[in-house]
């Protein structure tokens, strides 16, 4: 009783030793701090990466695939019976794009995914990318009438916008077409040479100081044939007749966002092309050797995954479209090859087991079947381990502290001697005087911890206030988003985390008070009483 | 926390071991108590060899110069060091020996302890300090029972010693002759056979060690509390039964004071002085 007593006392009057343990409280807020937002990240990403790809991708070793999807998705769903959710084939081929801003060709390097418009939302989260709100309900690969988000994130209130986006769609389209018409009759009345159209947009843009820049309306099936001809003329090869740009377009393509638009220091988006401009596309056909041929789309909406190796990366057309353009069409039997098939599983159906089910009933010489993990393996596990040594060092932290208190408790010890043996002269026994002090510990290890983990879990909640305030404050901006591609620091508060890291805090107090617990049970009561 | 107290009494059991009538054995007996301290080469023989004897009911005082070793024989008697010969016996046993919980049990139910410097418990109020023995002997559930009567019986002792009016006031906001009151009252809640004071009003001016010693007297004329008190006033000794004089680590003489003895069974009276008068 009389240890309770005391240990409540003596926290209550010495004020140093809640000293010593602000360490600690200041290393258990800091834990929990990290570990949310490692988490937070950590989890964005896994579900980022997660919904990029399905469950279980179903792949060809070559570039030119397999035949006839419909027979391998039946024969995954008999090796893999109930596991399956949904299937949809995809054909993925690397590929250059292609788009004029302000005259200037603008080439890069992408992965470029053909993929069924129909199915390909139900095997991962790839609707929840676009930027229309009907595109994300059943994607569409006909360009939209407008309306696509200028929001980045409809909860989120002090995001910057997307002002470019307010227009897009065919809106933006006709007007394009209606400023190169104007500027073509212009040139015509007064007789100058008919030039390369781009140039002239640029002129046009510049003076309307129009903030969305132009694109390549050339339509040619060649790249090098950007030549003065007719911009208006039909570029599919198989169609001969001349299409109207105002009211028709080609083949819908759904690029990543980072290859369409860059974000300014303001956070503000800036593009350089929008849903309704054209680009070209330059891939390599499937038959042997292969052959690189070039066709002409129309953006018809953006992918953001907010990953920016994605974002910057992939650019989505619809499967069948690729397929013909490619040459992967049977052109007897009408039968297409794709060269992977992306697979979702049930709810509760085990990943490895399905993979592993995949791997035996089709020959791996032909075939690779790899699980999102595997695929995205060393990232989260770089991730992991960037956790685990953070932790260790924050706990080592913790761990000074411990030192702190034992220094302290040795203090008290001394300053308590008297009173030590006064205990021990009324009765208390050396394990009743220990029990003192590694209550006084626990009691101390308890402050600090709760008092660190109230700090750290005010400090996660309000993280993005404080991460606002700072940059009111600094004019700085901390958390970049145009490196992040976030604009919220995501946090998750695992409570099973942050009572290891309260259970290790009181631990190592209790730890620290236990050398100075056991000199004050040893002290001779009359030696500590003749202390003065 | 009880529990090491409990077992201990229940193994102990003081008063069932010692069947054999009070009166024919002393309360407190010490018997060729030797102590020598060791300080690098040379030793200290403090006690070479002590025998005191405590009946019942009887008020000895402890005088001697200082250094004579009057604290360190009272330290022994009360269990707070372990002699380095000799025996200390409580009511017929033997309890030098014992296990230190035992030990410890006895110091808090058997045996209360006055200092010269009071050692009160600066953290805890008058009412609180005169509870410590209780603290310790109780477990929380114990103590959550029995604090509503312990509480009334250290605030009747305290209104006793005259320090109604200081109930809730700390060490430091008492005075010295307060404070050793609080003390004795501490001393005093177990209900102890025996109290040993070390120079109680060593630290006192006339006045205060006068109320002292008047409530110690009282003490021991009304309850019977038999005490061991260490002075090195004579004048104050003079106001116990029987005054053992400490010399050379020997008890260099034993004096009874006449009219002072009420309590001292007759064989004490009888027992010669020891060692040249
Ligand atoms: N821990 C120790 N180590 C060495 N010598 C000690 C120790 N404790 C006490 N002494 C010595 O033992 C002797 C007796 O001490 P003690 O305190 O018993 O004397 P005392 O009679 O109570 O004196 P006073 O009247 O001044 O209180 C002293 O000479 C003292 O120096
Ligand atoms: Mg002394």
């Amino acid at each position: 009783m009389y240890k309770l007593l005391l240990c409540w006392r003596y926290l209550r009057t010495r004020w140093i030793a809640l000293a010593s343990v602000v360490s600690v409280t200041l290393g258990v807020a800091t834990m929990i701090v990290v570990n949310a937002v490692m988490a937070g990240f950590s989890h964005e990403m896994q579900t980022r990466i997660h919904g990029i790809l399905s469950d279980i991708v179903f792949e060809s070793h070559s570039l030119s695939g397999f035949q006839d999807p419909d027979w391998h998705m039946e024969e995954i769903r008999r090796a893999a019976g109930d596991n399956i959710a949904g299937m949809t084939p995809t054909v993925a081929v690397p590929a250059m794009l292609s788009f004029q801003v302000r005259g200037q060709w603008i080439t890069r390097q992408v992965m470029f995914i053909g993929i069924d418009a129909d199915t390909h939302a139900s095997v991962s989260d790839f609707g929840e990318y676009l930027q229309h709100p009907a595109n994300r309900q059943q994607l569409s690969f006909d360009l939209r009438e407008g309306g696509y988000d200028t929001q980045l994130d409809a909860d989120a209130e002090s995001e910057p916008l997307r002002p470019a986006l307010e227009n897009a769609g065919w809106p933006y389209r006709r007007e394009r077409v209606e400023q190169e018409k104007l500027w073509r009759q212009q040139q015509q009345a007064a007789g100058g040479p008919v030039r390369p159209l781009d140039q002239h947009v640029d002129a046009v843009l510049a003076a309307t100081e129009d903030p969305a820049p132009p694109s390549d309306t050339t339509n040619s099936t060649d790249l090098d044939a950007a030549a003065p001809i007719d911009p208006f003329r039909q570029a599919r090869p198989d169609e001969g007749r001349t299409m109207d740009p105002a009211t028709e377009q080609f083949a819908g393509i759904v690029p990543g966002i980072g290859l369409a638009s860059f974000r300014d220091r303001s956070g503000v988006d800036r593009f350089l092309i929008l849903p309704g401009d054209d680009v070209k596309v330059t891939f390599p056909t499937a038959g042997t050797p292969p052959k690189a041929v070039s066709n002409t789309f129309t953006v018809v909406d953006f992918y953001e995954s907010k990953m920016s190796e994605y974002d910057s990366n992939f650019v989505f057309v619809p499967l069948e479209e690729l397929q013909r353009m490619r040459g992967m069409i049977e052109p007897e039997t009408g039968i297409g090859s794709v060269n992977s098939i992306q697979i979702k599983l049930a709810e509760g159906a085990n990943l490895d087991e399905v993979r592993d089910a995949l791997r035996k009933a089709f020959p791996p010489e032909l075939y690779a079947v790899s699980t999102w993990r595997d695929k995205q393996g060393p990232l989260l596990s770089a991730v992991d381990m960037e956790m685990a040594v953070l932790n260790i060092l924050l706990f080592l932290i913790v761990a000074v502290a411990g030192f702190g208190i034992l220094a302290i408790f040795f203090m008290i010890v001394v300053e308590k001697t008297r009173d030590i043996g006064i205990l021990k002269a009324i009765g208390a026994g050396s394990s009743g005087i220990a029990g003192i002090f590694l209550g006084y510990g626990l009691a101390l290890g308890i402050v600090g911890g709760g008092v660190g983990m109230a700090l750290g879990l005010t400090i996660t909640w309000n993280i993005n206030n404080i991460r606002q305030a700072v940059e009111w404050w600094t004019g700085q901006r901390v958390f970049d988003p145009s490196i992040y591609y976030f604009f919220n620091i995501p946090t998750i508060i695992n409570p099973f985390t942050v009572s290891w890291i309260i259970a290790g805090a009181v631990g190592i107090a209790v730890a620290a008070s236990v050398l100075p617990a056991f000199r004050a049970a040893r002290l001779h009561p009359v030696e500590a009483l003749r202390h003065e | 926390m009880s529990s090491e107290f409990d077992t201990a009494a229940a193994q102990l059991r003081l008063h069932d071991a010692t069947p054999a009538p009070v009166t024919s054995s002393p309360v407190l007996r010490g018997i060729g108590l030797r102590k020598k301290y060791r300080s690098g080469t040379s030793t200290l023989e403090v006690l070479r060899g002590v025998d005191v004897e405590l009946a019942a009911g009887e008020f000895v005082a402890i005088v001697g110069q200082s250094g004579s070793g009057k604290t360190t024989l009272l330290h022994l008697l009360g269990l707070l060091d372990a002699p380095d010969g000799g025996e200390v016996h409580l009511a017929g046993t033997r309890i030098d020996t014992l296990s230190s919980s035992k030990q410890d049990l006895i110091r808090n139910t058997q045996i209360g302890m006055v200092f010269q410097s009071y050692h009160l418990l600066p953290e805890l109020d008058a009412v609180e300090n005169v509870l410590a023995p209780l603290y310790v002997r109780y477990g929380m559930l114990e103590w959550l029972r029995r604090r509503h009567d312990a509480r009334q019986e250290a605030v009747a002792l305290l209104e006793r010693f005259g320090l109604g009016a200081r109930l809730s006031h700390r060490p430091r906001q008492l005075s010295g002759g307060e404070m050793q009151r609080v003390a004795i009252a501490r001393a005093l809640i177990a209900r102890p056979q025996l109290l040993l004071a070390d120079e109680p009003t060593g630290n006192l001016d006339a006045a205060s060690g006068a109320g002292i010693l008047e409530t110690l007297t009282e003490l021991n004329q009304s309850d019977g509390l038999s005490i061991v008190m260490v002075t090195h006033d004579t004048a104050i000794a003079a106001r116990a039964g029987r005054v053992i004089k400490l010399a050379d680590g020997c008890v260099e003489q034993q004096l009874t004071t006449p009219g002072r003895s009420a309590h001292a069974p007759p064989d004490f009276h009888e027992r010669p002085a020891r060692a040249g008068g």
